[in-house]
Formats: C-alpha cells, structure tokens, sequence
C-alpha cells in the first residue's frame, strides 16, 4: 500500500467524523428544540422556533456532507450501511421532510392551521430522532436483529433522543429568557439524567456483546489513556447536575454553560463511539482501506475540501456573530 | 408484481421531480429577488422593497422544499441505486461533493441572513447575502448538471474492471453536453421563476389590488421572460443538435423516426407505436426535421430501427418534447402579447391577466417535459454506453421499496397541494394590506430601524397590517 492510499482514507475518514460530530450537536440543538415544543404556550413555541430560525437550514447541511462524504469516499460502505438501514433512513427522511416544511408553512398560514404545523414539527423532530437512535443502534450492534439487538436498539432510540433534547434545553438556557428559561433548565435537568442513563448503557452493553470493541478498550497500558474519555465525561456529567440546580442566575451570569458542557459531552461520546470502531466503517466487516475510492477523486476533493471548508467555518461564525444575544421575535422578510 | 427495478426507477422519478420543481423556481428566483433588492438599495424607493418582502416569503417556502425533498435525493443513491456509486463514484462523489462543500453551504448560511437579518445587518451586507444565496443556487446547478450531463456524455475518464477511473477533470465536468445543458437548465429556471410571477402578480392585480407592488412585480417578470422565451428556443435548438451528435437514438425518438431517411419531416403530432414500429394520425412538415438538425434539406437522420434493443420508450420522449417546445413557442407569444401592450398601452386587458394566472406554472411543466425527455432519453442506460440503469439497482426486498415510495407519495402529494394552496392564500391576503407609499408621513419610523436603512419601511406600515 503506498502512503497516499494509507493516509487518504484515514485523512476522509476524519472529515466525516467531523462532519458527523458537528451536525449532531447543530442539528442535535434544533433538533432538541423541535422535540420539546410546548404544545400549550404558543408564544414560547413562536420565540423557540425563533432562536433556531436562522440557522436550521445550515444545520442539516452538516448531514449532507456526512451522507456525501460517505458516498465519496466509501462508495461501497455507503451502499453497505444503507442497504442494512433502508427503512430506518426512509423514516428519519420523512421526519426531516415534515420538520423542515412545518417550519415555514408555521408562519405562512392562517392562524387556525399553525397550531396544525407545530404539532408537525415537533412530531417530525421527534420521528428523526427516534430513527437517527435506531439507526445508531443497529451500527453498533453490526446490524443484528435478535431480540437482544432490538431491545438495544430500543434503548439508543429514546437515549439519542434524550441527548438531543438535552442540548436543545441547554441551547434554550442560552438564547431566551424569563419563564421559558426557567421551563428549559427543567427539561435539562430530566434530559440529563436520561442521557447519563443511556450513555452508561451503551458503555456497557458495546464491549460486552462486540469483542473487538473490549480488546479495544481494555489493554494495558493504553486502557490508563482512554479510560479518560469516560472519567472527564462522568465529571462534566456531574458539573451540569449541580449547574442545572443553581440557574438561573442573576445577570443571566452562566446561561452559556450547560451548552458548552453538553457540546463537551457530545464530541467526547462520539470520540469513544469512534475509537470502538476504527478502522471499520461496516462494523467487523469492511475497514475504511478496503471500502476507499480511488486516490485520484480522493486528491481531487481533498484540494477542494482544504479550501472550502475553512471559508464556510469562517461565514458560519459570521452568521452566528450576526444572530448573537437571546432570541426575540421572528420577523419574516 | 412489479421488481425492485421498477419500483425504484419509479421512485427515482418521483423524488427528482418533485424536488426539481422548487430548485427550477428558486435558482432564479433569487435573482429576481437581488434585483428587487438592489433597485431598493439605489432608488430607495419603498414600493421595491415591498415587492421584495412579498417575494421572499414565498421564496423562504419553496426553499424549504427544495432543501428537505434535496435530502432525499442524497440517499436516494446509496439506498437505491448502489451499483451507481460503486461503478461510476469516481467520478459522481467529486461532482455532488463540490455541490454540498461549495453551494449547499453558501446558500444555507446566507439564506439565515436573508431571511431574518434585514434588521440586525445594514442593509446592503443583506443585499449581499442575497446575492450569495443566488450564487450557491446557480452553483449548486452547476455541478449537479454537470454531473448529469456526463452521465448523458460521459468523456475524460477510462475504465478499469468495471470501474470508472477519472483522468481528467476538466474534460469530465465541461463535457460536450454541459454547456448546452446548463444554460437550457438556467434559462428554464428563469422562465419558471419568471410565468410564477407574473401569474401570481396578475392574480393579485385580478382580486383588486391596487398597489404598485404587484404591478411592478408583474412588468419585471413579464420584460424578463419576453428576453428568456426566445433565448430558450435558440437555446433549445443548439442543445438538440448536440443530442444529433452525441445521442442519435434520442434524436430519432424525439422526433419519431423510425426508418433512416434523407429529408425527414417534422411530425407536428403522431402517435408512435412501439409493436408494429410506425407512426399513426401523422401531421407533417416535409423535410423540416433534416433542415433543422443537419442544416441541409435532405440531411440524413438515422432512424430507430437501425438501434433495436438499445434505445428508448418512443411515446414519453416523442410527447415530452412535444409538450415542452409547445410550451415554449406559448411562452414567447403571451410574453411578447403583454411586452407589446405594455409599450403600447400601459394597460393590459383583463384576458391577458386571467391567461398570466394561467401560466403561472407552466415552467413546471415544460421544465417536467424536458427532464422526462432527457433522462428516458438514455433509457436503457444510465451513464451513457457504460452502465445499463439494470445493473445498478438494489437488491433490497421490493416489499421495501414499495413502502417507502407510498409514503413519498402521500407525503409530496400533500405538499403539493399545501404549496399551491399557500401562495395563491398569501396572494389573496397581501391584496387587503395597505400601500405603504401613501402612508401618513407624519407616522414616525420605529427610532431603532431608522439607522438601519431597509428596516425602516417596517416602521412607516406599522399602522398598518403586518405581511
Ligand atoms: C438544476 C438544479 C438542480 C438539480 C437537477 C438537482 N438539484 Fe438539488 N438543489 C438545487 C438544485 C438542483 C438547489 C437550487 O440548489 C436547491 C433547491 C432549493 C435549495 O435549497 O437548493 C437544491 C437542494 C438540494 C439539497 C439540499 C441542500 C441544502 O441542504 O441546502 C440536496 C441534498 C440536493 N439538492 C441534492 C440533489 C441531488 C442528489 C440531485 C440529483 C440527483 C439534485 N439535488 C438535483
Ligand atoms: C432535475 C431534474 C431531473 C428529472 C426530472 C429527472 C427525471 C428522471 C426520470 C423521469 C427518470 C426515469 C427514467 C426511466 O427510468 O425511464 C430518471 C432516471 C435517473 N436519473 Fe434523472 N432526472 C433529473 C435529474 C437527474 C440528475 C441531476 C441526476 C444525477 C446526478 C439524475 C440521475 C438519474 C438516475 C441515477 C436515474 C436512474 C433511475 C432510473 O432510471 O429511473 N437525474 N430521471
Ligand atoms: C422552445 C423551444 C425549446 C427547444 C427547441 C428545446 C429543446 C430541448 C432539447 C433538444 C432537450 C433535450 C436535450 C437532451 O436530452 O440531450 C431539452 C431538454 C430540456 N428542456 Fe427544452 N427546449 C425548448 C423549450 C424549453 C422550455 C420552455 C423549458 C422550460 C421552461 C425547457 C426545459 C427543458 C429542461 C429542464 C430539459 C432537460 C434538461 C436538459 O437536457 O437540458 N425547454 N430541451
């Protein structure tokens, strides 16, 4: 194997870790924001949409590019994991569609309809993320469909979606303010400790029931290092239970935390879930090398990629600059 | 029963239909909604950025669409089509890479902006968003058609053990199909964009309103596709000699010729029949097709029966393109009818608005037409020569399929509806809204948008009902 057709896999196989990281916690916080609507507040509904108004759209892009740089890169694991997760995408699909579209219709239509349109949003959020946790779930357990298997499955459903939920209320604490605030640090407060609940549950069941996974984890001496990941996430864990029971404060002092925490705790999960699996992309099956297209279109991307992806990184934090400060009325143009 | 195969060709065509549809609105309608905006900018002169507000709403929604029915398309490939990926990803991953790292993203950020900044940025950092957006779009057709068009004409690649390799990638984006492809596609976004306007500024003018809004919206839409119908038509043409060149059993089924012949007519209308390989009910313009494709009066078209077993369906082709050109030759003369009396007059009749509602989405059909035209055109392959759309399916169960396209199915017809329904809804209900112009000017701006420029017409309709 030359070096080129050593690094470039790995070298994709990071962008779309990236890739995946970054729209599980951009479009994890609307997504979230989506699940918790409250059905009986319509003016909290109005200014929830409205904190993730300008940037919904941008947010699922990052989906696009993990979806793209699977199919660019790993053609075939693409076709792979697709075959395995048919259905499942089919119905996040839907759910991305009802969302996306109840977002704009919400605020076209006659009074009488929005309520009608809020319901279809905050049910299509749900509809992804339940699917995105069955999706996981099925990755992990290498697309097994025993009993075993699906009781798992089931768990990730609800833990994804509580880990969702959880960024949403924490990106809430930050962007509102008043009754609504106060209303989002309760629900962080439950979706914290169901997260922790899954997130243990993962931790457990993926090295019992994948072998790989173990001898992974724990050898010595490299278990002292990686053991990290779950100590530093315990803490954070622990830091927002006892931040979560102390806000909101006065000068709104701390209401960015949760979300920086709950972002910490995000990207260091994803990390572990990462290592687990690495070289594979079809778990136990197929490593990145093997699934790899060919270094010429590899090459031709990257050049792109190295160029492109600093100018969006660079527009993005111009876009976010522009909508800073909490999130008040939506106005259309 | 029908097989996996059909069913996912079936749903292939379902999908990239009905997401076509708002990208053909959206790709120039960004631009209609830049110039909007920069008259706005230059005159200052508020019935402008009136116009703009009504527009971009309806923009905001057929966005939203295209990007949800978009993302469908992205998964279509792996779920669907893997053969796809796996002989010819090469080359397609690059292509749709370059779509999402340089246009998905340009246009989702700065959609943001455009949508909801007009308040927080001055006012032309917003009519530079709006230009961005526009650029995302247009590249985002960019790439997708280039990829598409080497899927019609591939070149610049070799093949490796079934596998395309790439060997140069200029000559595989600018491939002979592209530019004919890309300006035709551009223009039939315009044209779309265009009879929209038109015809839902002519609704309004119909249901009573009186404002200038709609009025100017309607001479913009109506001057723009008087210059773009004939544009398209010269376009048109070329893009069909390009086809003679490259894809003669398109041709043949284009023009329902079954025998090679020297001097072939033009078939204003025939129906083709595939079993006994003739035309019936014929209407024909001798020798017309041979002037217009080889230039000469006895030029040679080379029939179908000289590509058994390897070209198209005859009828869809045959009839799209018939629905499209006639579509087309329409186009020009209602555009060219209301340009006239818009110099004439200044007053157009009341027919040519109710013929305006009418058109509104016309492009959607023509646009409809000629894709059909194009993509069964290559039947039975889906890249050129390289790869038959058979060996490229799924093997999933068709139980699966059919599940997935029912729910596509419900899921876009009720869309549909609901966005037809919705504009037609927010054009009868801007007609009661107040003319801003003529608003009391004693009315004070709201002091924290008067700094801002294009926030401040917000202040002078505050009496007024919010759009
Ligand atoms: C001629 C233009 C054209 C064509 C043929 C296609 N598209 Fe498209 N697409 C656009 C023009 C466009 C656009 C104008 O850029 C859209 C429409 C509305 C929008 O948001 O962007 C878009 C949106 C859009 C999105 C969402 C982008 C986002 O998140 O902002 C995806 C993933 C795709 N498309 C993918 C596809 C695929 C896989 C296609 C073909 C098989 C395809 N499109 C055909
Ligand atoms: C945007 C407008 C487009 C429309 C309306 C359209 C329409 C269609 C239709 C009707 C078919 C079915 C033909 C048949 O099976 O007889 C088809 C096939 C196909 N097209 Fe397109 N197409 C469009 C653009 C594209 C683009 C941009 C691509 C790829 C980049 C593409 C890729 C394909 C593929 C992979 C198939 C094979 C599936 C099949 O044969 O059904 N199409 N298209
Ligand atoms: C008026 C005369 C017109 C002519 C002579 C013409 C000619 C053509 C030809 C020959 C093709 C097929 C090319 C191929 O498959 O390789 C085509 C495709 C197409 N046409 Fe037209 N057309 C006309 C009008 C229109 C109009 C008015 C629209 C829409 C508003 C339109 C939209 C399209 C689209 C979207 C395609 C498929 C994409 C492509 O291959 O370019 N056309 N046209």
């Amino acid at each position: 194997m030359t070096a080129e057709m050593y690094w470039l896999p790995i070298i994709f196989m990071a962008l779309m870790g990236v890739a995946i990281l970054a729209y599980a916690i951009l479009d994890g916080y609307d997504l979230g924001v989506g699940i918790l609507l409250p059905l009986n507040n319509e003016s909290q509904r109005d200014t929830m949409i409205a904190s993730i108004g300008p940037f919904w759209d941008a947010n699922e892009t990052w989906l696009v590019l993990a979806v793209g740089l699977l199919l660019i890169a790993f053609p075939s694991a693409h076709s792979a994991v697709l075959y395995h997760l048919y259905i499942p995408a089919v119905i996040m699909l839907i759910g991305l569609i009802m969302r996306g579209v109840a977002f704009d219709f919400r605020a076209k239509v006659a009074a009488d309809y929005k309520y009608a349109w809020d319901c279809t949003f905050k049910a299509g959020s749900l509809i992804t993320t339940l699917a995105q946790g069955y999706m996981l779930g099925l990755y992990v357990m290498g697309f097994r469909t025993d009993l075993e298997a699906q009781l798992f499955t089931l768990l990730s459903c609800f833990g994804v979606t509580a880990a969702y939920s959880l960024i949403g209320s924490a990106w809430l604490i930050m962007k509102t303010e008043g009754e609504l605030q106060k209303r989002a640090i309760r629900w962080a407060r439950t979706a914290l400790k169901i997260t922790f609940v899954g997130i243990i549950a993962v931790c457990i069941v993926n090295p019992i029931v994948n072998q790989g996974v173990f001898d992974k984890w724990f050898v010595y001496p490299r278990v002292m290092f990686v053991l990290l990941i779950p100590i530093v996430t315990l803490n954070l864990f622990v830091f927002l239970y006892f931040l979560l029971n102390r806000l909101p404060r006065v000068n709104d002092s701390y209401s960015w935390v949760p979300f920086v925490g709950v972002t910490g705790i995000f990207i260091l999960s994803f990390i572990g879930l990462g290592f687990s699996f690495y070289p594979y992309i079809v778990p136990w099956n197929v490593t990145i090398w093997e699934a790899a297209s060919a270094p010429e279109s590899l090459k031709f991307i990257l050049v792109g990629a190295l160029i492109v992806v600093p100018t969006i990184l660079m527009y993005t934090i111009f876009a976010y600059r522009i909508f800073r400060g909490k999130a008040t009325e939506l106005k259309y143009y | 029963m029908l097989d996996t195969l059909m069913l996912s060709r079936i749903q292939f065509a379902t999908n990239i239909s009905f997401h076509i549809l708002f990208p053909s609105i959206t790709i120039a309608m960004c631009w209609i909604l830049f110039y909007f905006k920069c008259r706005y900018d230059f005159s200052k002169n508020p019935v402008w950025m009136r116009a703009y507000r009504f527009w971009v709403k309806i923009f905001a929604l057929t966005f939203a669409l295209g990007v949800v029915s978009g993302i469908t398309m992205s998964f279509q490939f792996g779920t669907n089509w893997p053969g796809f990926m796996e002989r010819v990803g090469n080359i397609a991953g690059p292509l749709l890479g370059y779509e999402v790292l340089t246009a998905f993203f340009l246009e989702a950020t700065f959609l943001g902006i455009m949508l909801f900044g007009i308040r927080r940025v001055p006012s032309r950092i917003h009519t530079l968003a709006t230009l961005l957006v526009a650029i995302g779009t247009t590249l985002s057709a960019f790439w997708i058609i280039a990829l598409n068009s080497w899927m019609q004409t591939p070149a610049g690649f070799e093949m490796r053990e079934g596998v395309a390799f790439p060997l140069d990638w200029w000559a595989i984006i600018f491939n002979p199909s592209f530019p004919y492809r890309l300006m035709h596609v551009l223009l039939a976004s315009g044209l779309t964009a265009g009879f929209l306007v038109a015809g839902i500024s002519a609704y309004r003018i119909l249901k009573g309103d009186k404002k200038r809004a709609p009025y100017i919206a309607l001479k913009t839409a109506v001057f723009m596709v008087a210059i773009l119908a004939p544009l398209q038509a010269f376009v048109g043409d070329l893009h069909g000699l390009n086809t003679f060149e490259h894809q003669p059993q398109k041709v043949a089924a284009m023009e329902g010729v079954w025998e090679t012949e020297k001097g072939a007519p033009l078939l204003l209308f025939a129906i083709p029949d595939e079993e006994e390989r003739k035309n019936h009910f014929e209407i024909a313009i001798p020798n017309l097709a041979s002037l217009i494709l080889t230039h000469k009066i006895d030029g040679e078209i080379v029939g179908l029966n000289d590509f058994v077993g390897e070209h198209p369906p005859v009828k869809p082709v045959f009839f799209g393109f018939r629905i499209m050109v006639g579509l087309g030759l329409l186009m020009i003369l209602i555009s060219w009818s209301a340009v006239y009396l818009f110099l004439r007059r200044k007053e157009l009749p009341k027919s040519l608005y109710k013929v305006l509602v009418a058109m509104s989405f016309s492009g959607w059909v023509a646009t409809l037409a000629g894709w059909y035209v194009t993509e069964i055109g290559r039947q039975p392959y889906l890249v050129s020569g390289v790869l038959k759309t058979a060996e490229a399916v799924t093997t999933v169960p068709p139980s699966n399929v059919v599940f997935s396209l029912a729910l596509y199915a419900i899921v876009y017809s009720f869309l549909l509806w609901a966005y037809i329904h919705t504009i037609f809804l927010m054009a009868r209900r801007s007609v009661d809204v107040e003319e801003f112009e003529t608003a009391d000017p004693s009315m004070t701006p709201i002091p924290d948008t008067m700094f801002e420029g294009a926030g401040s017409n917000e202040g002078m309709i505050a009496g007024g009902v919010k759009i």
